[in-house]
């Protein structure tokens, strides 16, 4: 005789409604307009999505530019045409405006953090340091635009040899997802100013840029080193 | 309905099994000193994968005739050993005799690509472009000359690039359309794309070996029957790829001397 | 601190208008089944480009009524030319791999039902969702263009290797605009992609209802977690490849093109770029895509079968282990395709063992279905049936792997048919089949309507032996050594093959044709099929708690709670059921069933 199919093993019955049940979520989206317009009352009791996005966005980000990297890596081993050139030098100016750009953003969130909790008056301060961040990252790019005109001038154009090539299309897929962050920014200085701004979405977006600033030290250092 | 489809897998199952057995469609008898070892490797593999296949379509046929019209108070039944059981028939049964497979097969592997050709394998160099194959033999100084891509040109038959006038190398450099060897001498062939990715592929000789734009790469094989054989590009190379093709002559050694000499004077 | 509101708003209503509705929809239902449509348009296109290089390598001279007209310069007087043969067979590869079999089991299926089974009212960021769309629709109609184009689509084959793909138009016919439209469809491709599987994973990592533990999801939703992590992952590589494959067409760089190639008697103005590391880059994301195919498929089947075998599988945790696996070795394996590339003989052996012990989650997974097979209470309906089949053929396909994983032995098969007849079995026959099986299975949820079962059941099995008919032979080809992509087969050892071309070209012209009866089921049974019921097949998870079709905020603006895992089958209940639905409370009678 084959042995029957034993009962299935009756599940310890957990209320959901009592126990967070572990891992369970509550569905973000239900937090997605606060209450009357008033940031206060956005206080969030499930994680929202875009804390967890915004991580699988940046190793999305990090696996391109990890393949980059290899593509980098195995084409200066396959030749000999290597030539190394000379960063231009306003790169190091750019990199200190993006890393204060970071800071000026944190200096921002905690504010907001500060209102949100209960704490500080208004928003404005911490809406001038969303600005300045703002500004900050235009100038990045800006200067990265000065780069280009620098090497140019030297007749280093992006397919002159292979270390312009990568210096160009490094510098300016970053640049592009710098643009992508500073959308980011106008969004959340907008949302703050209509009253809308979640605390998760301000959070999100300075994960992002400050990875944006970790993924420049990165490939100014790989540019420095190999280039 | 469910008789029918295991009845229809099994008949599948067994139909798909007899040309292999029948060994209908073969690859071309091998003609070289290594290739039985791939032979074998071929064979083993079959058994290991024939087995399985026909065992777990078998397995399959059975328990859906078995089971697709139960009774309506029957009872459920738990495969004898459960889980484990099956995880570790997996492992047992199939992973690890695959894994044994695989260690074994690196001999093949190995003899192929691990060992260097002998110091008296004869060079012979191979240019594969869009859609040829040409060769080109060292000549009496048993160096090639060099060669300059920008030299090519298909309408003064310079298909190498070679510069006899400023290369003494180049000047004895024997270059035909077919590949002649001598029987049992082991060949050194030194590979060079001229444009694009091809193959230099011989299923008679077991020899597979794509051609690498900017890296030049070799391989040796000793061929031991005498015949006329086809090389093939498998790499693809553009419209004519179907078409690339050239015959590797296996000669005596008294007649590859002469062939030598006849393309030597003809050069 | 402020106490939430007790309800809060919802944040989006019921959709108004037509266009909002029906096109820029930003419902994940909506979206699911335009993807969906993109599917089903893409894969008659692919499955037409196939007859018709069927029918060119069955009979190389036929003159193919009406081709002239498509393409006057492929087809002068309708005989298919080598270069459009070989532009056909790009075109085919590039829309089933990346239009049909990423689309339809990952995408469509996984927007319509992963954020249904998890509980949640929609995707986290609806509007990424509806962009991950229509990008992914602009990339296929940016890859048909390379049709119209003066020189026509590219030749280099899916894999389009360097430098073949990266010269440009002295390589060949297409390989100029033709090529840069296929690497631009597909960098767009690679966009869409990304956004879906960022929506996927966040969904299912923050999106569950209450009670919806990671252990109680389906098994299907598990396969799309899976697979848009392996997605996430493969695409942020290709998009890179796909970029600097550009840049040495338009912008004279030499990423791909080694110095001193000559075409033509001319000297190619580029100099030291590396051939293998296109290949590295494209197999790195290539391995990973066709386990993007074929898990998916695993997870609908896994979930098919448990419904119609009425009892849970023998070790779900075990069948979750391996697809996990499978994701991780794919990223480990990915050499195996360049074993005579030329890369270190050393690698070879390095990728080869990985590749082997693929064979271990694959056995695990399928010696799990046919265990799980045994004393179960099997319904036969034409989504087990084509479950069924897919397992078959996952057997089938899988079996030839052995060979290809061994490098001593690829020196024999790579290249050649054996290698089509792998991955068509495994990644294309074996998708397909899940894909049927999904359609089947959950076409009443869909449209609200039932399929009719006779006609599908005619339509699996003129398919089931239709496709053993026409790629069991593509084996047999390949240990004869007939080499892919000829565009006919002139050598010598190759022409007593033919009658075997030919064979291939009647079963898949047959098969073929047999598509158009799931066609008109499909569309027959929209308009007049019998209103399906909520539950249709007795299933437990939560798409089946509500109405076909579901509303547009799927539970009714309620939250679903969930107290059981999906695998609630085979039990005794008070009602006399024989399976307990994840949203019911109702726990199974003690004692074994049938005492």
């Amino acid at each position: 005789m084959a042995t029957t199919l034993p009962p299935p093993k009756p599940e310890v019955f957990r209320d959901p409604e009592k126990s967070g049940n572990g891992s369970t979520g509550n569905g973000g989206w239900r937090n997605l307009v606060p209450a009357e317009g008033s940031l206060r009352g956005v206080e969030e009791y499930s994680p929202p999505p875009s804390s967890s996005a915004i991580w699988v966005g940046i190793a999305a980000i990090c696996m391109s530019f990890a393949a980059f990297t290899s593509a980098l890596i195995v084409r200066q081993g396959s030749s000999n045409d290597w030539r190394h050139i000379t960063l231009p030098p306003i790169l190091f100016l750019s990199t200190a405006v993006l890393l204060a750009s970071s800071a000026s953003l944190e200096v921002a969130r905690r504010r907001v953090a500060a209102y949100m909790g209960g704490l500080g008056r208004s928003v404005e301060s911490a809406r001038l340091w969303l600005l300045l961040t703002f500004g900050l990252g235009l100038l990045f790019v800006a200067g990265q635009y000065m780069a280009w005109l620098q090497l140019r001038s030297q007749g280093l154009y992006l397919a002159t040899n292979p270390n312009s090539s990568f210096f160009y299309v490094f510098t300016a897929i970053h640049a592009l997802h710098v643009l992508g962050g500073l959308a980011g920014l106008g969004r959340v200085i907008r949302k703050l100013g209509q009253g809308t701004l979640r605390r998760s979405t301000l959070n999100a977006t300075s994960y992002y840029w400050h990875f944006m600033g970790v993924l420049w030290v990165y490939l100014f250092v790989l540019l420095w080193m190999r280039i | 309905m469910g008789k029918f489809l295991a009845v229809t897998i099994i008949v599948i199952a067994i139909a798909s099994a007899i040309p292999v057995v029948m060994h209908t469609w073969e690859a071309p008898a091998d003609i070289s000193t290594h290739g039985h070892l791939i032979d074998n490797q071929m064979a083993d593999t079959m058994i290991e994968a024939g087995v399985s296949f026909l065992a777990a379509q078998i397995l399959l046929a059975i328990f859906i005739w078995q089971f697709s019209s139960p009774s309506k108070d029957g009872k459920l039944k738990t495969f004898p050993g459960g889980a484990k059981g099956l995880v570790g028939a997996a492992i047992v049964l199939v992973g690890v005799e695959v894994l044994a497979l695989g260690a074994f097969g690196t001999k093949a592997w190995a003899t192929v690509y691990f060992t260097p050709p002998a110091a008296n394998a004869i060079p012979i160099q191979v240019q594969a472009g869009q859609f040829a194959f040409y060769f080109r033999y060292p000549g009496a100084d048993g160096k090639f000359g060099p060669i300059h891509p920008e030299l090519i040109n298909e309408g003064t038959q310079n298909l190498f690039g070679l510069d006899p006038e400023h290369d003494v190398e180049s000047r004895d450099d024997i270059v035909t359309a077919e590949l002649a060897i001598p029987v049992n001498k082991e060949i050194h062939l030194l590979m060079h794309a001229k444009d694009v990715s091809h193959s230099f592929y011989v299923p008679a000789l077991r020899i597979h070996q794509d051609f690498v734009p900017g890296l030049d790469l070799s391989v040796h094989f000793t061929a031991t029957q005498i015949g006329k054989y086809e090389i093939v590009c498998s790499q693809l190379c553009g419209l004519g790829h179907y078409n690339m093709r050239a015959y590797l002559e296996v000669m005596s050694q008294a007649d590859y001397d002469d062939w030598l000499k006849k393309q030597a004077a003809a050069q | 601190m402020h106490e939430v509101s007790a309800a809060p708003a919802a944040h989006h209503g019921p959709p108004t208008t037509f266009i909002r509705k029906h096109v820029f929809s930003t419902d994940h239902k909506v979206i699911g089944i335009q993807y969906y449509h993109l599917a089903l348009v893409a894969v008659v296109v692919g499955m037409v480009l196939s007859w018709l290089m069927r029918i060119h390598l069955g009979w190389t001279n036929a003159a193919i009524p009406g081709l002239q007209t498509l393409s006057p310069n492929g087809a002068p007087g309708g005989v298919m030319t080598p270069e459009y043969y070989l532009q056909l067979m790009t075109m085919h590869a590039t829309i089933m791999v990346f239009f049909v079999l990423t689309t339809a089991p990952f995408a469509a299926f996984g927007n319509y039902f992963l954020p249904i089974q998890t509980g949640a009212e929609d995707m986290p960021f609806p509007h990424f969702n509806m962009m991950s769309f229509w990008v992914t629709l602009t990339a296929f109609l940016v890859l048909i263009t390379a049709f119209f184009v003066s020189d026509g689509p590219p030749l280099a084959g899916w894999t389009s290797y360097a430098p073949l793909s990266a010269i440009g138009k002295a390589a060949g016919p297409g390989q100029g605009a033709g090529q840069v439209i296929w690497a631009t469809a597909l960098g767009i491709f690679c966009v869409g992609q990304l956004l879906g599987a960022l929506n996927f994973i966040s969904t299912v990592l923050d999106m569950r209802c209450k009670g919806m533990t990671l252990s109680r999801l389906p098994v299907s939703a598990w396969a799309w977690f899976i697979t848009s992590c392996m997605g996430l992952t493969a695409f942020a590589v290709l998009m890179p490849a796909c970029i600097l494959l550009i840049l040495d067409h338009v912008a004279g760089t030499s990423f791909f093109i080694p110095s001193g190639l000559v075409i033509n008697d001319q000297l190619i103005p580029h100099s030291g770029g590396s051939t293998l590391l296109w290949q590295h880059l494209f197999w790195f994301f290539g391995h990973p895509e066709v386990y993007i195919a074929i898990v998916p498929g695993m997870g609908i089947v896994t979930h098919v079968l448990i419904t119609n075998m009425r009892r849970p599988m023998v070790s779900m945790k075990a069948i979750l282990y391996s697809m996990w696996a499978l994701a991780f070795l794919s990223y480990m394996v990915y050499g195996h395709h360049m074993f005579v590339s030329g890369m270190n003989p050393f690698s070879s052996l390095a990728f080869s063992f990985p590749t082997l012990m693929i064979t271990i989650p694959s056995t695990v997974v399928v010696l799990i279905w046919i265990g799980s097979l045994y004393g179960s209470k099997l319904r036969i309906n034409t989504a087990s049936l084509f479950a069924l089949g897919f397992i078959s053929m996952f057997v089938s396909g899988g079996v030839s792997g052995f060979f290809l994983a061994q490098p001593s032995i690829d020196i024999m098969l790579h290249a050649t048919y054996f290698v089509v007849g792998h991955f068509h079995m495994v990644m294309g026959v074996a998708a397909m089949f899940g894909i049927f099986s999904g359609t089947y299975f959950w076409f009443p949820k869909m449209y609200g309507r039932m399929m009719n079962e006779t006609l599908g059941k005619i339509h699996f099995w003129l398919t089931f032996v239709g496709t053993y008919c026409i790629f069991m032979p593509f084996h047999y080809l390949g240990w004869a050594g007939n080499v892919r992509r000829y565009a006919a087969f002139t050598d010598d050892y190759l022409k007593p093959l033919i009658p075997l071309h030919q064979f291939i070209t009647v079963a898949a012209l047959f098969t073929g044709a047999v598509q158009l009866i799931f066609i008109y089921n499909f569309i027959h049974s929209r308009v007049a099929g019998p209103q399906a019921p909520a539950n249709p097949w007795e299933g437990t998870s939560l798409e089946w708690i509500m109405p076909s079709p579901p509303p547009w905020n799927n539970f009714g603006g309620k939250d679903p709670v969930v107290y059981h895992d999906a695998e609630q089958y085979g039990v005794k209940t008070a009602s006399g059921a024989d399976y307990i639905m994840q949203n019911s409370p109702e726990q199974a009678l003690g004692g074994a069933e049938g005492d």
